[in-house]
């Protein structure tokens, strides 16, 4: 496993770049821990500064230290990430797997209802609950309610590679020489998805980091949590755009953008590692 | 035969997407914790909006037929069914008492406009430019637009949205901040007025393409390339066909098959972009109306678009998919 890791980080542009942009935004996380500041009180600042030694990104109208701010909102939007990410997971692995295995009724009465939820445009359907609960959502809640949500298009992801690993030659053999069919998931099915299942969750993560800025800037979150949504959200508020304060408004945007870059950068490499075509390309250009 | 093997999953699929959609719709309010019809109330009067008592015991009514405090749970539900079966949202709460259904009547043909030309462009570009890519793979052009694509097509609408705002219409202010048409513009079809709505479309069309296109040129990147090892295309090239005729008749064709598919699948999705894109750029839209919704706290009218988009969507997938056996000559000869 550490091998493929070294090589990949070597070859695919794609996957050193993300790797290095992900550590680095996680390192930054784990930084804002210690931050000096209360990121939830206003006026713990001077207001409005330009960037200078002490406030290396400026302070916003509201008094907050731009710089910790972002940090700390680096946190919690990876949070959010990591909660509805491992929920829909779960959703996703549990029901992909067991239609994939059991087949017959069960897999098609899952399968519709897993369709319904991809034709269904959720983003009204979470309006109307956030809608509902607005400020008593916490990071917490909101990462529960989006990954409710957010299992569909994985569940058959998932589903449609166990229909063709049961198909497969090695199947067969370990079938018939009694292995037992958990021990055959867990040892000869599961390292088979794993990797898929590392690039589809990255892929989730963007889309529940995209809904979050999302919900925020239609203000239905918990505003006093920082996160890179309620940033944009009160840097309109303020007017920022307008009164040409960049380093309030750009920040978060530009954070936004390299997170989501760097995931979707580090999803392809690995998804591409995974088909075997690719790899062949890279041995021949070697 | 076609019609057994073909239609009629379709129209299960179609209804029991409905039948799901609607009844989350349904139940969503009941399971969360707290009383939105008190909430809703206590919101109106704590506002100190004048409302007429009539209006205000209507509207306890018609929230509380929507969330389900009178009779039982299923009389509830039955309720809630015929209602919408006579086409019925009830009214909306902030501009009562006009039905929900006529401030989306109103609201449509902006998004239908906005969804269609844009779906339209990327995915036309879009499937082009991936068969380009894969017919000439060292093309500088498609060189960039890989690049160009997987920049792309990661970033939320919402941040496309803003950035362009940013760019195009502040910074260099070629085109206008909001709307859908000039303040006081003379509303007719003229040209002055089209023009003056090609304008304040731009933006929102614009951005909802150059994340689009990405999608659909990845997509068909992969479809094609995996045609072109296809022994039927290699029989192609060796029997001397001209090479457009095999690019255009042996990949392409085949390869459109899997986009029609995608375009149905995440019709959902790019509709929820659309709603996003028409809040940044305020273009008069369903997304516009939402957004109202959401600042006035009308529950009803985001319930009655949320229904309506639900009915819309999955319409719109039905006739991608009753289309669909025109294209595949699989389905249609089977």
């Amino acid at each position: 496993m550490s091998r493929v890791i070294k090589e990949l980080f070597k070859h695919d542009k794609r996957f050193s770049f993300g790797t290095t942009i992900l550590v680095l935004f996680i390192m930054i996380a784990l930084i804002s821990l210690f931050t000096p500041y209360n990121m939830k009180a206003w006026n713990t600042v001077p207001r409005d500064l330009p960037p200078s030694w002490e406030h290396p990104l400026g302070t916003n109208s509201m008094g907050q230290d731009i710089l910790w701010k972002t940090m700390v909102a680096i946190k919690n939007s990876l949070l959010l990430g990591l909660i509805a990410a491992s929920l829909s997971r779960m959703i996703a692995i549990v029901l992909g797997l067991l239609a994939g295995y059991k087949g017959g009724r069960f897999d098609r009465i899952v399968m519709t209802i897993n369709d319904s939820f991809i034709i269904i445009p959720l983003f009204p359907v979470l309006i109307l609950i956030a809608s509902i609960l607005r400020t008593s959502l916490s990071i917490i809640v909101l990462g529960i309610i989006i990954g409710l949500f957010g299992w569909a298009w994985d569940a058959r992801l998932f589903r449609s590679q166990i229909l063709s690993l049961k198909e497969r030659e090695f199947t067969k053999t370990a079938v018939l020489s009694g292995m037992k069919t958990s021990k055959i998931i867990t040892t000869e099915h599961l390292p088979y998805i794993i990797p898929l299942i590392l690039a589809a969750t990255i892929n989730n993560v963007i889309w529940v980091i995209g809904m979050e800025v999302t919900l925020s800037m239609l203000g239905l979150s918990n505003l006093n949590t920082p996160t890179i949504g309620t940033m944009i959200y009160w840097a309109l508020q303020y007017q920022a755009i307008f009164l040409e304060k960049w380093n309030w408004i750009l920040t978060p945007i530009i954070i936004c953008i390299l997170l989501i870059l760097a995931l979707y950068m580090l999803s392809t490499s690995i998804s591409e590692y995974l088909d075997p075509r690719t790899r062949l390309q890279l041995i021949k250009k070697e | 035969m076609v019609f057994k093997k073909y239609f009629i999953p379709r129209f299960i699929q179609y209804i029991t997407v409905l039948l799901i959609g609607i009844t989350m719709v349904f139940i969503i309010p009941r399971l969360l914790p707290s009383d939105p019809v008190e909430h809703q109330l206590n919101r109106m009067t704590a506002q100190g909006q004048y409302l007429d008592p009539a209006a205000v015991e209507e509207m306890r009514e018609t929230l509380q037929e929507l969330y389900g405090l009178k009779g039982g749970l299923f009389q509830q539900y039955l309720i809630y069914w015929k209602r919408l079966c006579t086409g019925n949202l009830g009214p909306s709460f902030t501009q009562f008492p006009t039905p929900v259904i006529e401030l989306i009547k109103t609201s449509l043909p902006w998004t239908v406009g906005l969804l269609l030309v844009s779906l339209m462009l990327s995915w036309l570009i879009g499937t082009i430019l991936g068969g380009i890519k894969v017919s000439f793979p060292n093309s500088l052009l498609t060189r960039f637009m890989e690049v160009f694509a997987m920049g792309m097509r990661p970033i939320p609408y919402y941040i496309m949205a803003l950035v362009l705002l940013i760019v195009l219409a502040f910074v260099f202010p070629v085109f206008p901040m909001a709307g859908g048409y000039s303040m006081g513009a003379e509303i007719g079809f003229n040209f002055k007025f089209l023009l003056d709505l090609l304008r304040h479309a731009f933006l929102p069309i614009l951005s909802m393409v150059m994340l689009e296109i990405g999608g659909w040129f990845l997509q068909m990147r992969n479809v094609a390339s995996n045609i072109v090892e296809e022994d039927y295309v290699v029989y192609a090239e060796a029997s001397g066909l001209p090479r457009r005729k095999v690019i255009l008749h042996y990949i392409m064709r085949n390869a459109l098959i899997p986009q029609i598919t995608g375009l149905a699948l995440n019709l959902g999705f790019i509709f929820g972009g659309a709603l996003i894109t028409e809040i940044v750029f305020s273009y008069p839209g369903i997304g516009n109306l939402l957004y109202s919704a959401i600042l006035a706290g009308d529950y009803n009218l985001i319930m009655g678009i949320n229904i309506f988009s639900i009915v819309g969507v999955s319409t719109a997938m039905l006739v991608i998919d009753l289309i669909y056996p025109l294209l595949d000559p699989r389905v249609r000869y089977q």
